[in-house]
């Protein structure tokens, strides 16, 4: 069973993949609006960067995050200045770390569902009297419910499954900085197979349930979408 | 109200320039082969498409040098090729849309927009659900519910069939007659022209080429409209008695009557007749012994070529104008000249509405 440990991985996981879904929505959001609309020459440039964590080793990634975030790196001196401390081996640093590393999963799915939608719409309700903010929150949310589905599902499940960048910035510190995926690590390198097994076993699962329910959710959403 | 507008402007392989002062009243009609800038002309309209000029719709001014009204602030409806409805919302919430974001309170045009169109029973339906016809119904309806000033219409009966074309027409002359909101409608069918238009404007290659009445314009010889297999006539008429013995309806107009099979209509209709160039013949002396029974008095007002063997004349009939082709031979034989008298023999003429 779940020991004191493990208990105090899980929620740190779980409030780590919750913050940075919520932050990652918030911030994806207008920049996959931004991207899917844009006619900008170096477009590409910053689709290439948003993408790079998809084929980064994670080491690399927190290896970089690390200087950035440690107390002579820029966030961490501008953490140092706020907070007093640096971002390295902190739960807000992996908070940033999880942001950065899972940004593709969030703005990729959104881009696409906001392109899908096309300027038709959009034109429909500027004719109809809506104002930019008002068409965007009442035609192109709704109708880029699927993707909202799918980023949130991706960022979050991604979060809970990272583990290089993590290692790299968090310092494995339980209760604080210790997610499930380090856990797991320490158990099978402790040889405590039984305890590894509950933790993986239960992140298996979780993790195909939530896929199940994100496919048949699309099915459904997508009945909506008949010709027009 | 009126519209003054002086539009430039210029894509990759194409170029608008237009300078247009229109009064709006009734269903103004654009007009012009594929290509020639209507629909962007009608997105210029509406603020979709940015250009440098000057826009002035009634009083307000919309486009100036320093100046952009944005589309959401422009009281306009817009019925695009498409009927392209919001597929997240369902038929009520697509029309009430407009409505919710007007500064009108009155819903009397929106609900008039849902009788005319014949759409209450759709109202609860997904957009999903509905027939090519109905969707565009529904799109007009909501382009409606705003009570906008104008209403443009980017031909809205394009992307439909011949049988839902059929089913919309008809709502589109309500709409004209019903509501008191001009309309400006783009199209590439001549018959969309002669059934809806009260004013023509021809665009060709991004400029206006002639505009003004539609019965006007479609008898102006020196345009491609009044040439051709379907060139034809428009004559504005106001139905009659009728003759309960032959079955026949009598239908008056500013040179004299026309009589046609008993139709479905009242008298006093207000009724748009269309007669084809090539169903009038011309004779110098009025026939009797003659099954054609529509034979009117007319005036020569203008003589041209339509190819080598006929001509197209054009004749006036009290305040009407009428189009008539027939053979070089037949003119020189009629001896036909400007202002000369004749007799005009029609052989069918169509009622449009």
């Amino acid at each position: 069973m779940l020991n004191e440990f493990d208990l105090n991985a899980l929620i740190v996981t779980l409030k780590l993949a919750a913050i940075s879904t919520v932050i990652l929505l918030l911030f994806g959001t207008p920049l996959a609006w931004w991207l899917s609309r844009t006619r900008w020459k170096l477009k590409a440039l910053l689709e290439a960067l948003i993408a790079l964590p998809l084929v980064l080793p994670p080491t690399v990634l927190g290896f970089y995050l690390l200087i950035a975030l440690g107390s002579n790196g820029p966030l961490g001196e501008i953490s140092q200045w706020i907070s007093g401390q640096p971002l390295a081996f902190t739960f807000a640093g992996l908070v940033v770390g999880s942001v950065i590393y899972s940004l593709p999963f969030v703005v990729q799915p959104l881009q696409n569902a906001f392109s899908s939608i096309g300027s038709r719409p959009m034109e429909v309700a500027a004719t109809l009297g809506a104002t930019p903010v008002d068409r965007f929150l009442t035609v192109a949310v709704p109708l880029a419910r699927t993707g909202f589905v799918t980023a949130a599902v991706l960022g979050f499940a991604h979060t809970i499954g990272e583990f290089g960048v993590v290692l790299m910035i968090g310092g494995n510190i339980p209760g604080e900085t210790q997610v499930l995926s380090i856990a797991i690590y320490d158990h099978v390198e402790a040889l405590e197979y039984g305890n590894a097994h509950w933790l993986a076993g239960g992140l298996l699962l979780a993790s195909f349930i939530t896929l199940v329910v994100v496919y048949s959710l699309n099915r459904r959403f997508s009945l909506f979408k008949g010709g027009d | 109200m009126g519209i003054e507008c002086r539009l430039k402007t210029t894509h990759s392989n194409f170029s608008l320039d237009v300078d247009l002062s229109i009064s709006l009243k009734g269903i103004t009609a654009i007009f012009g082969p594929s290509g020639s800038g209507k629909t962007t002309l009608l997105r210029a309209l509406a603020g979709l498409e940015k250009n440098n000029g000057y826009l002035k719709v009634g009083d307000a001014i919309w486009e100036s040098e320093k100046h952009f009204l944005p589309t959401h602030l422009r009281s306009i409806g817009y019925v695009f090729q498409e009927p392209s409805l919001f597929q997240h919302l369902s038929v009520r919430g697509n029309i009430e849309y407009g409505y919710k974001r007007s500064k009108i309170s009155d819903q009397s045009v929106m609900e008039k927009a849902i009788e005319l169109l014949q759409i209450d029973h759709l109202l609860n339906r997904k957009a999903a659900e509905l027939s090519g016809g109905e969707r565009q119904r529904v799109a007009i309806a909501r382009a409606l519910s705003s009570a906008p000033k104008i209403l443009l219409m980017d031909e809205p009966l394009a992307s439909l069939g011949e049988k839902h074309k059929k089913e919309i027409l008809p709502f589109l002359e309500l709409l004209h007659t019903e509501l008191d909101i001009p309309i400006i409608y783009v199209t590439h069918s001549v018959d969309e022209v002669a059934y809806l238009a009260d004013q023509l404007i021809l665009l060709d290659g991004g400029k206006v080429s002639a505009s003004g009445e539609i019965a006007e314009m479609l008898t102006r010889l020196d345009l491609t409209l009044s040439h051709g297999e379907r060139a034809a006539s428009l004559i504005q008429a106001i139905v009659g008695e009728y003759d309960e013995n032959y079955k026949l309806t009598y239908i008056d107009f500013s040179g004299g009557r026309f009589t046609v099979p008993r139709k479905q209509l009242s008298k006093g209709d207000r009724v748009r007749i269309r007669i084809e160039a090539r169903d009038v013949s011309l004779t110098i002396h009025q026939q009797s012994e003659t099954s054609i029974l529509n034979i009117l008095p007319v005036i020569v007002d203008e003589i041209a070529d339509e190819g080598d063997a006929q001509v197209l004349v054009k004749l006036r009939v009290g305040n009407d104008l009428l189009l008539s082709c027939i053979t070089r031979k037949s003119a020189q034989q009629l001896d036909l000249k400007v202002g000369k008298k004749l007799y005009a023999q029609i052989k069918s003429v169509a009622l449009l509405s």
